[in-house]
């Protein structure tokens, strides 16, 4: 059956999602993710929107931004952003989504600008609740175009705290996010264009889990920009079900995001 | 007493050069175009833009010269992507340079939440380890006096002026608001003045039949402007949706100064006021915008 790129990501995306979490959810691809998973595996998971909104059952029509009206219509809490980032920062959120232009072998995520930090080269438009999610989720999971130029060694700026860096007082991973004061999570999950990686706690560096049906290990690691270490069980990624297929494409029927 | 004014009085009055501006409190829904537009009409300079996730109203505002400094999470265009001129201004200082103090969703809320406390600060264990404090040179890290661990310290941010898109309000400046909040109420409280433009001038009865809707305290306002379709492009719940294909015409069109030239004077310099941009818009781009199907909330009983 033939699916987008875009497709498969917004199901492994669904698939991070366990029944009955608190989910952050992110602009694009994860707004598909969540009523994916709402529909299928996860009928109880509940939905968190930066923009101060709580949810328990998809919006009932495509969403172009978390704001939209359809949004609104059936939510269980609307209120402020406060509100909702704060029971992030009291821990309560299992899993956070969010997006990146650039990411780097530890996770560290790149939304604030490419080349030097005091004169960029390009300025991209920033955080938003990005860094706040990839501080304060239990897990997170970041999805974004597979790219070499993306996927690099260390990425030009911090916008999203991953699992750091090697420094002078111990290793990058979990350690790190502890020495710096972050209070728990860091990246569980990459899931791109090619393949999806996880993570090495212990040393916060990403591993190749699978690559997606069409693509391999070799072709991953050319759009790749350090080493690919691969995971133990490393496989071809499960193919979207014509049932998750036929859900995606009710929800975004003209492929507004994952054509 | 009636703070009814028109959007050019309210702008000539109380946004002058250099005021810091909140705006484009709720996120996606509820962004003061109509004020954004009159702000740029005026011509006004060397502006603060305070915000959260700001869609492309702070990018026209970058683009037409008016700002100087930007306190924000994120500037560019929610559902296309980047920000034509914010890139322009950034990286090559067109048609003026501005600095940026960049915050993330949480931080700029919390910087206008700690001012609305009268607290010089609110502190937070979000961004550490991320580079964004070396870029904001605002945010000071410092161990907590309780047990030592690393702690972020935001420092309160008082708006010169909040302008708030609601749904509706007396002429006095208590109004409703619904929807998702963002950090509208944090603005409000935080500002030393606010704006507040109206879809709808209700009676103070229609108001005070409804207390827990009211977004804040009226006294702090200082003007009501009453502005249909005030919010277009973005969405007010209960009125019209987002216009998504606008926020595309916009991504294509401005490109390229010249091309962002053409629209400015298209949508904002061409129009004097805000009806002839709803004439503009035309009765089936608003006909498909506006509520299909009304779903009120029930009423409460505040009787005793």
């Amino acid at each position: 059956m033939d699916y987008t790129p875009r497709e498969l990501m917004v199901v492994c995306a669904a698939r991070q999602i366990r029944d009955g979490e608190r989910v952050f959810v992110g602009m694009r691809l994860p707004l598909l993710a969540f009523a994916l998973a709402k529909r299928t595996h996860a009928p109880n998971c509940i939905g968190i929107f930066e923009t101060g909104l709580i949810r328990d059952t998809p919006a009932r029509e495509l969403l172009y931004t978390m704001g939209d009206a359809p949004n609104i219509c059936g939510a269980l809490w609307a209120t402020s952003t406060i509100n909702v980032i704060g029971l992030m920062a009291a821990g309560e959120i299992e899993l956070g989504f969010i997006g990146g232009a650039e990411i780097d072998r530890y996770g560290n995520l790149n939304t604030s600008l490419i080349g030097d930090w005091q004169q960029p080269r390009v300025r991209l438009p920033g955080s938003g609740g990005g860094a706040d999610i990839a501080s304060l989720a239990q897990r997170l999971a970041i999805i974004m175009p597979h790219e070499r130029h993306r996927l690099r060694e260390r990425v030009d700026f911090v916008t999203s705290p991953g699992y750091g860096y090697p420094d002078e007082h111990g290793p990058a991973g979990v350690a790190w996010r502890q020495r710096v004061g972050l209070p728990r999570g860091g990246p569980a999950v990459l899931i791109t264009t090619l393949a999806v990686f996880t993570f090495d706690p212990s040393s916060g560096e990403a591993l190749l889990q699978s690559y997606h049906p069409g693509s391999s290990i070799e072709q991953v690691q050319e759009q790749t920009g350090w080493p690919l270490r691969l995971a133990p069980d490393c496989a071809e990624t499960a193919p979207p079900t014509p049932e998750e297929l036929r859900l995606i494409r009710e929800c975004d029927p003209h492929g507004v995001w994952t054509s | 007493m009636s703070k009814l004014l028109s959007m050019t009085e309210a702008i000539r009055r109380y946004v002058p050069d250099g005021a810091s501006v909140a705006l484009g409190l709720a996120l996606e829904p509820c962004i003061p175009f109509a004020a954004g537009h009159e702000i740029i009409r005026q011509g006004r300079r060397d502006l603060t833009l305070i915000g959260p996730i700001s869609d492309i109203l702070f990018d026209q505002l970058i683009g037409a010269g008016c700002v100087a400094k930007i306190q924000a999470a994120w500037v560019g265009n929610v559902s296309e992507g980047l920000g034509h001129c914010y890139r322009r201004a950034t990286e090559q200082a067109l048609p003026r340079p501005i600095v940026t103090e960049d915050h993330s969703n949480f931080t700029i809320g919390l910087a206008l939440r700690a001012a609305s406390l009268g607290a010089p600060y609110i502190p937070t264990r979000s961004l550490l380890g991320s580079d964004l404090p070396r870029k904001n040179p605002t945010f000071l890290q410092a161990p907590s006096p309780f047990d030592g661990s690393p702690l972020l310290l935001v420092p309160a941010l008082q708006p010169d002026v909040t302008i708030l898109h609601v749904q509706r309000s007396d002429e006095d400046g208590n109004a409703h608001l619904w929807g998702s909040l963002g950090i509208c109420q944090e603005a409000m409280l935080a500002a030393r003045r606010v704006i507040i433009v109206a879809e709808e001038i209700v009676s103070r009865e229609v108001i005070i039949s409804d207390p827990n809707r009211v977004i804040g305290p009226s006294y702090k306002v200082c003007a009501v402007v009453h502005e249909p379709w005030g919010a277009h492009p973005s969405a007010v719940q209960g009125y019209y949706d987002r216009d998504h294909q606008f926020y595309h015409e916009y991504h294509t069109r401005t490109r390229t100064p010249e091309g962002f030239q053409q629209w400015l004077d298209e949508w904002v310099l061409g129009l004097k006021t805000r009806q002839a941009y709803v004439a503009k818009l035309g009765e089936t781009r608003c006909r498909s915008l506006g509520v299909k199907e009304h779903r009120y909330a029930a009423p409460v009983d505040y009787g005793y």
